[in-house]
Parts: structure tokens; C-alpha cells; sequence
């Protein structure tokens, strides 16, 4: 029964990543006969290469920023939001809302948003009299990384406030009670009761959301493509570059090779990381 | 006191920051791009379907959207098809093919899919499978399978074991349980991961951004992006272009909203 998933599977994503380890390997433009290189490409991208370093850079920038800011968000908006009411459900099924678009639609209209001309936020910005502050959003250099980041936190916060949510409404009522008569304020409570029932939620929206900045393609791709000057450029957008515009398949192989290592390291230690504060296994 | 001040004042300003762009884009879809630039958020000075008819008419829309709902609905199909299949065998066998199984199915999770961007390429082009939509089904299938059997499977582990021995010693043949037995139950588990997947399929931009170029072949991401530069300044043109996108997924949020929010978690919990 499982035959026909197993040849599928087997022939298109276990065969395709194995032959992306020989592709590694070759100096090749997709067209001509590829060339055995061995390890330079490796070696090139670990010693000689500017590009790869600054994108490695804005990658990590931008999951730090978007991991940070869209747990904590996730969990402030879940703690206002656990209790089941009209309203609450309603806010849950706004903030959701953005998760069922598509990337490249987000990416689109905020575009439109950060336009330094017709856009919202500028137009907005001006009519406060706050003139200064309508910056060039997307075009400018300095600013563009963190422009991305903040429409991939607007994009999917809605999701980890859900998640978190179902975390929350698992903690025993009576923890909160206890708490309550031993006079406990908010801020202790979320401090002894509910940061540390909701370690195992974290671990998995921390684990969710740097797997997902460091796969993010397209809402890179229909904002800024990596724009101006690499200054949004992430890994898969770079890795796409390689390929599709300066036509090195090899190497472009070979940095896909590095950013699965990464992804697999740095998923790696949050799991110890939170494991270890979790308390329940060393 | 204080804390409810903050709390009502993030709950309205994040609500405000998801309600205010998008409608924007919903009014800016029945106004000309003038009137989206001097006023952006007023109502439209003549609600009329202008904007969609000039998009249809240009036929700029309409092949995409077809060609969306086709990949979308056959990658989903025959993905729930093939992986509860496996994640069935997964669950009954109480051999170690079970678990073999299982473990290379993993492997999948533990290797991002981009890792296949290059071979993918390389390998669809050998065999004419770009500018094909087959050919995004079956990548679809392909990156997709190893989520869909991990979250199936983890809903039969649930299932009583007798359900399917009782089955079995009433004589009927493992396709029998599959079909009769453990698919009309799992049917919670596959619509929410059917939704997870549909969502993935219909707003993937990479793998048709690589494979597909010809005109008639494109799905709706990738004429969206076409559109920022074909009609670099018109965004009444494109809001009307991303509502048309947008809509098919709108109606089955509104629709199926439990089952989408279980399918998009699920998605990211066991992923």
C-alpha cells in the first residue's frame, strides 16, 4: 500500500537531495558539461566569499528580530486572548487572518504600504506632521532588512497567538487560584505560573519561526528581491540568485548544502536550549 | 487598571494593523489608482466591478486562477491519498517495516525542502517536466508527503488498536480497513492537513518561479509578480489582481475556519 508514496517520495525528494551532494561538487552553468571540482566550492564559500557572509548576516539578523518580537508578541497577545468570549474569538480570527494569504500578496501590499510616495505609512506619517520619519522604507539600504522582518511579524503572529493559546488553556485553573490567594500580582503570576507552563508552546513557536526566516523565499522575493545592494538579500533569495540569475549551479548547490547543516545546528541547540529550562530531560 | 489600558490598547492597535491594510486592498479593488493614493481608506466614489471586468477582459487572470485550483486541488488529493496510505501500513504493521517506514519519511522533515532546489531543476528539465503543471503536482506531492504521513500517523497511533483487529477477523482485507474503517475516521485529520496542504500549494511561489515560464502555465503568485512590473504603477489593478487570489482562501477560512486553524497549527506544531 505504501508503495506507490515510497517510489514518489524515494525518486523526487530522497534521490534529488542525494544528487544535490555531487552537484556540490561541480563547477557547472546548468548548460555546459559540468566540471569536477571537488571541495573548492566549499572552500570558496567558507574563505572567499563577501556576499555569502553579509547574506549569513541579514539571515541571522532577520531571525533574531523575527523570532524574538513574534514569540513575545504570540504570548502577550495569548495571554489577553485565553479565556473563550465573543470577543476574544473574534480578535483570535482577526490576528489569524493574515495566514491564510499568500506571501507574495503580503509582500505586495506592503509594498504598497512602504511606497515612499503614494504610500500609507509615509502618508499617513505626513499628515501627523511627523515628516522625518517618511523614510524610504524598502529602497533605502539601512532600512530595508527591517522593513521585511516587520511584514513577516505582522504576517504571522495571528498563528502563534493560536498556538500559544491552546498552550495556555492547558494550565490547571487552580495554579492561577493558588497564586491569587497567595496575593501574587499579574506580573508574578505570568512570571511562576504562566512563562514556565508555557515552555514546551515556546519551544516549539521559537523552533516553527527560525526554521521558517531561514527558508523565506518568496515574501523576499515580491518585496525587495534581496534589495537595494543585498541588503535584504536572505539565504534561499541568494541561493535562488546563484542558480537563476549568475547561472552557478554547483555552487549554488553547494550553499544549500551549507544553509541545511545550519538550520539542523541551530534547531539542535534551541532544542537543548529549552529542554534544559524545561527541566524534564537533561 | 493600567493593565487593562495596555491590554485594550494592543488588542485594538494589532487588530488595527491587520484590519486597516486589508481594507485598503478591498476598497482599493473598486477604485481608480488615483483615488487609492489621495484617499487611500474612503469608500469608493462608485462601487462597480470596473477593475475586476478590465482584468478578466485582458484574460490576465483568469488562465492562473484555473491553473492554481488545478495544482492545488490534485497535489492536495493525491497527497492525502498516497500518505494516508503509508501512515495506515505505519500504524498497523507490528513489524519493523513500520518503522522503518516512519524513519524515512522523517528523514524528509529533518531536511528542508530547499535543499532540492538545484536537482528539482535539473532533473524536470531532463525530463520536459517544466512548463508542465503535472510537473508542479508532482513536486508538490513530492515536498509535501513527508508532513502529511507524519501528522496522519500520529492520529492513527491514537486509534484503538482492536478497531482494525476486529476488522481483520471478520475477514476484511487491508484495503477494506483502510477505506471502510480508518479513513471515515481519520476524516478530522486529513481535512485539516488537506487545508494545510491546499494553503501551502495554492500560495507556493519558488517551485513555479523556477519551473514554469510559459505564459499559459503560470500559476497566481507568479502572475502577481509578473504584475508589479507589468503594471508598475497601477495598484488599483494589482489589489484587484491579489482580492481574486485571495478570495478562494477567504471563503473557505470563513467556512471551514475550525478545521483551518487546526490544519495551519497542526502544520507548524509537528513540523
Amino acid at each position: 500500500m505504501a508503495f506507490p508514496a515510497i517510489s514518489i517520495y524515494s525518486f523526487l525528494y530522497l534521490y534529488p537531495a542525494l544528487s544535490n551532494l555531487l552537484y556540490s561538487t561541480q563547477r557547472w552553468d546548468g548548460v555546459t558539461k559540468p566540471e569536477f571540482v571537488g571541495l573548492t566550492n566549499f572552500v570558496h564559500l567558507l574563505t572567499n566569499d563577501d556576499l555569502f557572509r553579509k547574506v549569513l548576516g541579514n539571515n541571522i539578523r532577520f531571525t533574531i528580530i523575527v523570532v524574538v518580537l513574534q514569540t513575545s508578541l504570540g504570548l502577550l497577545f495569548a495571554t489577553f486572548l485565553t479565556k473563550n468570549t465573543k470577543t476574544t474569538i473574534f480578535l483570535r480570527t482577526v490576528y489569524f487572518f493574515p495566514t491564510i494569504l499568500s506571501s507574495v500578496s503580503v509582500g505586495l501590499i506592503w509594498t504598497f504600504l512602504y511606497d515612499p510616495n503614494y504610500g500609507f505609512i509615509n502618508a499617513t506619517l505626513k499628515a501627523i506632521g511627523l515628516d522625518k520619519l517618511a523614510l524610504n522604507w524598502l529602497g533605502d539600504s539601512k532600512y530595508s532588512l527591517y522593513a521585511v522582518a516587520f511584514t513577516q511579524i505582522w504576517f504571522h503572529t495571528g498563528q502563534m497567538v493560536v498556538i500559544y493559546v491552546a498552550g495556555l488553556q492547558q494550565i490547571p485553573a487552580e495554579l492561577y487560584e493558588a497564586a491569587e490567594v497567595d496575593g501574587a500580582t499579574r506580573w508574578q503570576q505570568f512570571k511562576n505560573v504562566t512563562w514556565p507552563m508555557a515552555l514546551p508552546t515556546t519551544a516549539v513557536v521559537v523552533a516553527y519561526t527560525t526554521i521558517q526566516t531561514f527558508r523565506a523565499f518568496d515574501l523576499i522575493y515580491a518585496m525587495t528581491q534581496g534589495g537595494p545592494l543585498n541588503s535584504s538579500d536572505l539565504l534561499v533569495t541568494m541561493v535562488y540568485n546563484t542558480a537563476f540569475v549568475g547561472y552557478k549551479f554547483g555552487y549554488a548547490a553547494t550553499q544549500t548544502i551549507f544553509l541545511v547543516l545550519l538550520v539542523m545546528l541551530v534547531t539542535w541547540l534551541q532544542r537543548r536550549v529549552l529542554r534544559t529550562n524545561d527541566g524534564t530531560k537533561k | 487598571m493600567i493593565y487593562k489600558i495596555f491590554k485594550n490598547s494592543m488588542l485594538t492597535i494589532f487588530a488595527a494593523a491587520i484590519l486597516v491594510p486589508s481594507s485598503i486592498v478591498i476598497l482599493g479593488s473598486f477604485k481608480s489608482d488615483v483615488e487609492i493614493y489621495t484617499k487611500p481608506l474612503a469608500l469608493p466614489l462608485h462601487w462597480n466591478l470596473n477593475n475586476f471586468r478590465t482584468l478578466i477582459a485582458t484574460g490576465s487572470v483568469w488562465t492562473p486562477f484555473k491553473n492554481s485550483v488545478f495544482v492545488a486541488v490534485f497535489s492536495v488529493l493525491i497527497t492525502i491519498f498516497l500518505a494516508s496510505m503509508v501512515a495506515f501500513a505505519i500504524a498497523r504493521s507490528i513489524t519493523i517495516t513500520g518503522k522503518v517506514l516512519f524513519a524515512m519519511f522523517s528523514i524528509g522533515l529533518a531536511i528542508p525542502g530547499q535543499v532540492n532546489i538545484i536537482p528539482i531543476f535539473t532533473l524536470f528539465t531532463k525530463l520536459h517536466l517544466n512548463n508542465s503543471l503535472y510537473g508542479l503536482i508532482l513536486v508538490n506531492i513530492a515536498l509535501t508527503l513527508p508532513i502529511s504521513v507524519f501528522i496522519i500517523s500520529a492520529f492513527f497511533r491514537d486509534l484503538p488498536k482492536e478497531l482494525f483487529e476486529v476488522a481483520s477477523i471478520d475477514g476484511a482485507n487491508q484495503w477494506r480497513v483502510y477505506r471502510s474503517i480508518a479513513m471515515p475516521l481519520a476524516r478530522p485529520a486529513v481535512g485539516a492537513t488537506s487545508i494545510f496542504l491546499f494553503v501551502i500549494c495554492w500560495n507556493d511561489l519558488l517551485y513555479p518561479l523556477m519551473l514554469i515560464n510559459e505564459l499559459g502555465k503560470k500559476t497566481l503568485p507568479l502572475t502577481l509578480i509578473d504584475f508589479r512590473g507589468e503594471f508598475a504603477t497601477s495598484y488599483s489593478m494589482l489589489f484587484t489582481a491579489i482580492m481574486v487570489a485571495s478570495i478562494p482562501m477567504v471563503i473557505m477560512y470563513l467556512l471551514f475556519q475550525r478545521s483551518f486553524i487546526a490544519g495551519l497549527t497542526a502544520g507548524a506544531v509537528k513540523g
